[in-house]
């Protein structure tokens, strides 16, 4: 394998775990509700989806696992902020100190324990193509699933009636609560997919990226995955690019370390934190950019009269 | 049946004093079942938790030293967090203080005495509130959410105080231990009672009064009140919303970072690659839990400071782990925000009419 082969290659595994979380992301703030707990539900669905797996000795278990961690967080932070409508910032934080303490306490007992790991898929003549064989016919069977999510979201949320209600919710609550839409069902079943999808990216960080369990192994990966819905605009395919480029972000530093040049490796290691603010500033100071698609009732509790 | 909130014609005085202790209480017996799952003597480990520190002078004299940075930054949060500005970023500036503070006993260990000191404390002052200006720039200047730019500059923090304890700062006879050379006793913030509790409790105390008379009696604390609960009252009072989140953040980083040198120059004596066990975060749910009050706040630190002592004592007693405290205190704000709802709703639990007509019919 090639030097820009094997790069390529692992800047999509850097960027997977982040598009699994990002449109999980998407979707609950698509539906109006920020979930500020995602380093939370993919801490813990690491550790579901590592115990599991560690547990049966199949990869496909632990996956299964991990969104089922994942979900039952997000219906935890569902409950607390659309019954009990409370502050949706503050929650999402309790949302990641619990996870981050939860995973830690599950997980105590699997540090050092070596992960099963899943192995990439190969299909004769295809995958062993020169330059494009492996990263793109070649890779673990997640990452071809992070893409059909990518479509599967973009095709809900712009080609069926399903995704018009859910953005029309995000958008004014009221209206569509006017019109007989049951909005915090919806938002409920909106914050539960996020939170599969974040635990399948928790998965995706102890089976496949790195495959083992260490404490706080998300490193901020949830928070980036927030980041990344705002630097997409909201829009899926916008999303799946910037996914890509942290990747690369992280990977290009991670080489740097590697080769040294004389720049100490926790300067190199700000790097994707320090990048998620530039982008940041970029794409907020733009705010007419902003308004197009950022869903108008993002953030706000939602009361039913009656 | 279903649960549904109904509003309440006015806010309900009682669920004021009450929401905090139902939410402490709720997170207790949550707490009890999670030691019974997890088959720990469930009695055991709560009154280690949460009597045990409280038997032995020392131990007393510890929850203070761990409740001081705690409450410090709460109540610098609590300003923000009432002007609606989200800085969750504390920690960080916690260590910016730690940072800032520290070049001093660093590079001039020979310069000792009271005047060092008040330098080194301004500095951290300095440091904090630098490293807090940042997102409040991004946020006036560009528009950019200051929940995740705080956020990741924990993260560059973090990462900056690991790089000098140990490369540049690393003491050369220390062993190769990732640390500084221990700072000199003029370096340090003095003992002023028992063997422990040392200056920076009084700081503390100090700005749980400053904060409690800013709030209650001045304009400025009044402009910031209005922020949180109407931004559009504020604008037509004539109130600068960008001095305002200037100003929350300024507090906020000061004091957090005034925490952070406190923490070096008192309890850990030199500067290291962990300067704090999380008390930005935890400073988050003790400004919730104090209902951004400063009391509260003084009340809700001593219990949150608490449970890291009971954590302590815990892990060595049971070898419980200590990620026990964190899912203790998550927990506990959850329970905290959803009480606080029954201030201004009624519960009410409804049976859904179809449910209704067939238990009338049966």
């Amino acid at each position: 394998m090639g030097l820009v082969e094997g790069i390529l290659l692992t800047i999509i595994t850097a960027a997977t775990p982040l598009l699994f979380a990002a449109l999980g992301e998407l979707i609950a703030e698509r539906s109006g509700v920020l979930n500020l707990g995602v380093e939370g539900m993919m801490a813990v669905g690491a550790v579901t989806a590592f115990a599991a797996a560690n547990a049966t000795g199949y990869s496909i278990v632990g996956v299964a696992a991990g969104i089922v961690g994942g979900a039952a967080m997000g219906a935890l932070f569902g409950v607390v902020v659309l019954v009990f409508a409370t502050n949706q910032n503050a929650s999402g934080l309790a949302l990641t100190l619990f996870g981050l303490g939860l995973s830690g306490l599950i997980g105590n007992s699997y540090s050092g324990v070596p992960g099963l790991g899943v192995k990439n898929i190969h299909i004769p003549f295809l995958s062993d193509l020169p330059l494009v064989g492996r990263p793109i016919f070649g890779e673990d069977p997640m990452v071809y699933l992070v893409v059909a999510l990518t479509i599967g979201v973009w095709y809900f949320l712009f080609r069926t009636s399903g995704g018009l209600v859910l953005r029309s919710i995000g958008d004014n609550h009221a209206s569509a609560h006017a019109l007989g839409y049951r909005v915090l069902r919806i938002r409920f079943l909106a914050v539960v997919f996020g939170g599969a999808c974040a635990g399948l990216g928790g998965a995706y960080l102890s089976l496949v990226y790195t495959p083992q369990w260490a404490q706080a192994m998300t490193a901020g990966r949830g928070w980036i995955a927030i980041a990344l819905v705002v630097f997409g605009t909201w829009l899926p395919w916008r999303i799946a690019i910037g996914a890509v480029l942290f990747g690369a972000v992280s990977i290009l530093q991670l080489n740097a370390q590697a080769f040294g040049f004389g720049i100490p490796s926790q300067i190199l290691s700000t790097l994707p934190y320090l990048i998620t603010i530039v982008v940041l500033v970029v794409i907020s100071r733009n705010r007419a950019l902003l308004k197009v698609n950022t869903p108008a009732s993002l953030g706000r509790t939602f009361v039913p009269d009656n | 049946m279903q649960l549904r909130l109904e509003r309440r014609a006015e806010p309900s005085r009682k669920m004021m004093v009450l929401s905090p202790l139902l939410a402490i209480v709720l997170a207790l017996v949550t707490f009890f079942i999670i030691f019974v799952v997890m088959r720990i003597d469930a009695l055991q480990a709560l009154y280690l938790y949460f009597i045990d520190p409280l038997t032995q002078g020392w131990s007393i004299e510890d929850l203070l030293m761990k409740a001081a940075p705690i409450i410090l930054i709460a109540v610098g949060l609590a300003f923000c967090y009432q002007a609606n500005v989200w800085n969750i970023g504390a920690e960080g500036q916690l260590a910016a203080g730690a940072i800032a503070g520290s070049l001093l006993p660093v590079y001039y260990p020979h310069w000792q005495g009271p005047e060092v000191l008040a330098l080194m404390m301004l500095m951290g002052i300095a440091g904090g509130m630098l490293y807090a200006a940042i997102p409040a720039f991004l946020k006036n200047r560009f528009n950019a959410n200051e929940t995740l730019t705080t956020l990741m500059l924990v993260y560059v923090a973090n990462l900056m105080v690991d790089y000098l304890a140990r490369t540049p700062w690393r003491d050369p006879n220390g062993h190769n231990f990732p640390n500084s050379a221990p700072f000199g006793p003029g370096q340090m913030l003095p003992v002023i009672f028992g063997d422990s509790v040392r200056l920076n409790v009084i700081f503390m105390l100090l700005a749980v009064l400053i904060a409690w008379f800013m709030t209650e009696r001045t304009l400025t604390g009044f402009q910031i009140r209005v922020f949180g609960q109407s931004p559009r009252a504020a604008a037509f009072g004539g109130f600068s919303r960008k001095r305002m989140v200037y100003l929350a953040f300024l507090i906020s980083g000061g004091l957090a970072g005034l925490a952070g040198i406190c923490e070096v120059a008192g309890p850990i004596g030199n500067f290291r690659i962990t300067v704090s066990p999380g008390y930005g975060f935890t400073a988050i749910i003790v400004a919730f839990l104090g209902r951004l009050h400063p009391v509260g706040i003084l009340l809700a630190g001593l219990l949150l400071a608490l449970s890291y002592m009971g954590g302590e004592g815990a892990q060595i007693a049971l070898g419980i782990s200590d990620q026990t405290t964190q899912v203790f205190q998550g927990m506990l704000l959850f329970y905290v925000l959803a009480c606080d709802t029954l201030i201004y709703y009624r519960l009410k639990l409804v049976r859904p009419a179809k449910l209704e007509a067939v238990t009338a019919a049966g």
